[in-house]
């Protein structure tokens, strides 16, 4: 099938750029004979659930989705999906994404979780001048000082996270903070811009504290916050996974709530709360970019990414499969896998899909703008069926949930 | 502050199960069971099990888990440690580092990175009035467990013909043996008890610590650490050790939190220089 296709395709590719009247010369207008996309990732650590393999079969889904609607049409008629693991190390990164886009061609490069590994890859990116979407990690220097022509960041940020549940909580009426974070670089960047949103909203940070990393007894920190001085409604906590859960069970061990300090997350996981069980988190506010019970839409592709791998798709999986359609797409009008005409059809563009709604790419730092939830914890006793947690509140207009203007640091 | 280092105490006792174990395996056998982090995480997990797919209560798997987890044990001294034990003692460090990345890949591979929900057992979810301050029962609980076993442990080697006999042979082998008693007999026991001690531990994490294939692995370093500072292979001196590291990181997380990461090992550190043995070892016991 494929092969029959491909001839056909290559045609139709031909005629459709012979129309467009873009690029030199005439013959193929996608390089080695396919597109490649991959996905480098964490496929044996801490975001292994949250991303992992399942975020591969997210994007095989766009894949499909995208020869679905085009068939014959598709100017991308040759797509392979390839993989692989970064062990959230920076180097293995940088090494990883080299060997992608040099020995196995990649057109791009979608998802890379943690910070430090995907700026490591958004370098790569630039020297290659090749395509990268980040969509795991949430520093927001991928759109600051170390953005560049090839580099994208799409779903969430720190900004997002810390804007959404700091703002929001503090203006209703959670003025005073208690924030912990993990003493490494994604706690320290999440501390700094939640104390920022929550002066912005009127409130203050009491006292913030780093807790040491990986750390499975935080009772120290639980302990002190009801006896801080003024004392804190709200204990912020900046921690994921594993720790996450620590820090929940113990707030909960210690009825800190019942002590009238309540907790807000910076960062929380569907699979965080099924982990925990609701009740441990029902009423904890949160900040997401997507829910799989949002709507129909949603739901829909929910309930085919469930049949295919048995499980609920995280957000993060949504929104790999969204870069990866969006790429095709792009890849359709330029007409072309040729990174300058990619990048091109990208900047500004303005779209609706499954995952975003009411998103523009900025041309100026690549930053993805879309609506963002606030979102709830269900109590058990309002969860209808399995991995139904999440209720959004309110939803984060796109201009308001992400940085309003680039940073000027952003040249591209 | 008190209050404080009373929850110093209640982190304290989980280090404390954990070098307990560790002391005993290496006073008996000589071997650093690295794999030791492995079978506290196998705890935890055992009683997630117990509890998914057999509807087995916190209570069950408290006895239950320790109780397989040091049959297993036993049987892996039987099978691969007794083999290694006349070579070089690399060679067990390497097997039961290796053990303990297999055991976690194993877990990982089919329950995930994420952590498993395990429900405080009902009995014990209120709060205690201690008179000073009041304090979640479970973890008032733990420490109490922790400590009757502690004691029990050193009743036992004390008091008991058992224990001498374990004594005797942790400190001169050849001697007891000279005097007509089996060692070997006892190393499997010890091996698989010590196992179990981990295990038990793992049990009494679960309902109030993330149950990861990670949580082991997470928390041996601090434990090796503890070990050291009470003295290779000295029973009192890592339980001492235990609650004592229990409570300065308690008071460090409060008094100094930016150096709460490396505290445990600044004072191992000083402790070495100070006493190269450890607090309560006795340069001897390196054969």
């Amino acid at each position: 099938m494929r092969i029959t296709g491909w001839s056909g395709g290559l045609a139709v590719a031909g005629l459709l750029l012979a129309g467009c009247g873009g690029g030199p010369g005439g013959g193929g207008k996608i390089s080695d004979g396919g597109v490649v996309l991959a996905v480098l990732n964490d496929q044996s650590g801490i975001y292994a659930d949250t991303s992992g393999r399942l975020t591969i079969e997210a994007v095989r889904m766009a894949v499909e989705d995208y020869r679905a609607r085009y068939g014959d049409k598709a100017v991308a008629q040759k797509i392979d999906v390839v993989a692989a693991d970064h062990q959230n190390k920076p180097e293995i990164a940088n090494s990883k994404a080299q060997e992608l886009y040099d020995r196995e061609h990649a057109d791009v490069i979608l998802d890379v979780p943690t910070s430090s590994a995907a700026l490591a890859v958004a370098t790569v990116a630039r020297n290659k001048k090749k395509v990268f979407i980040d969509v795991g990690a949430a520093s927001t220097e991928l759109e600051g000082k170390s953005c560049n022509k090839y580099t994208f960041h799409y779903g969430y940020n720190s900004y997002m996270l810390a804007h959404g549940t700091g703002s929001e909580v503090t203006k209703d009426g959670g003025t005073s903070w208690y924030i912990v974070y993990p003493d490494y670089a994604f706690g320290q960047d999440m501390e700094r811009t939640f104390s920022a949103a929550i002066k912005a909203a009127g409130g203050a940070v009491v006292e913030s504290d780093p807790t040491p990393f990986p750390n499975d007894n935080f009772s120290t920190f639980l302990l002190k916050a009801p006896g801080l001085d003024p004392k804190p409604q709200v204990l912020g906590t900046m921690h994921a996974g594993g720790d996450l859960v620590n820090l929940v069970k113990q707030y909960n061990e210690y009825k800190l709530r019942d002590k009238g300090v309540q907790l807000a997350l910076g960062l929380l996981a569907l699979s965080d709360i099924h982990s925990l069980g609701p009740d441990a988190l029902a009423g904890t506010r949160y900040t997401t970019m997507w829910t799989w019970s949002m709507d129909d839409q949603t739901r829909a592709w929910a309930d085919k990414f469930q049949a295919r791998n048995g499980k609920r798709p995280t957000s993060n999986m949504a929104a790999n499969y969204s870069a990866a359609l969006q790429y095709l797409e792009a890849v359709q009008r330029a007409g072309t896998d040729n990174s300058d005409k990619v990048v091109e059809q990208l900047e500004g563009h303005t779209f609706e899909d499954m995952f975003v709604r009411n998103g523009t790419i900025r041309a100026q730092d690549h930053l993805l703008l879309h609506d963002a939830y606030l979102s709830q914890v269900k109590p058990s006793s309002e969860v209808k069926e399995p991995w139904d947690y999440e209720k959004v509140i309110r939803t984060i207009p796109a201009a308001e949930a992400f940085q309003p203007q680039p940073d000027p640091a952003c040249k591209l | 502050m008190l209050q404080q280092a009373f929850n110093g105490l209640v982190g304290g006792s989980f280090y404390a199960l954990l070098a307990l174990g560790l002391a005993v395996i290496f006073g008996m056998l000589g071997v650093v069971n690295l794999a030791h982090g492995a079978f506290y995480m196998l705890g935890a997990f055992g009683a997630f099990i117990a509890l998914d797919a057999f509807g087995l209560n916190f209570w069950v798997s408290l006895a239950l888990v320790p109780l397989l987890l040091g049959v297993a044990g036993a049987v892996l001294e039987r099978l691969f440690v007794r083999r290694l034990a006349p070579l070089d003692p690399l060679y067990n460090f390497l097997f039961t580092f290796g053990l303990a990345l297999i055991l976690q890949d194993l877990v990982r591979r089919e329950y995930g990175v994420n952590s498993q929900p395990y429900p405080r057992p009902r009995e014990l979810a209120g709060t205690v009035d201690l008179g000073l301050f009041t304090y979640p029962a479970y973890q008032v609980f733990v420490l109490a467990v922790s400590a009757v076993m502690c004691a029990v442990v050193w009743v036992v080697l004390t008091r008991t013909r058992v224990g001498v006999i374990v004594r005797a042979a942790t400190e001169r082998p050849e001697l007891t043996r000279a005097l007509g008693i089996d060692v070997g007999r006892w190393v499997t026991p010890v091996f698989g008890f010590g196992v179990a001690l981990a295990a038990f531990a793992g049990v009494l994490a679960a309902p109030m610590r993330a149950v990861n294939p990670l949580m082991g692995a997470d928390l041996i370093i601090t434990v090796f650490a503890v070990v050291v500072i009470g003295g290779l292979g000295s029973v009192f001196g890592s339980v001492a050790a235990g609650f004592a590291i229990g409570l300065v990181s308690a008071l460090g997380n409060l008094y100094v939190p930016a150096l709460s990461q490396i505290l445990v090992f600044i004072l191992m550190a000083a402790v070495l220089l100070w006493r190269p043995a450890g607090l309560f070892g006795r340069e001897e016991a390196f054969r």
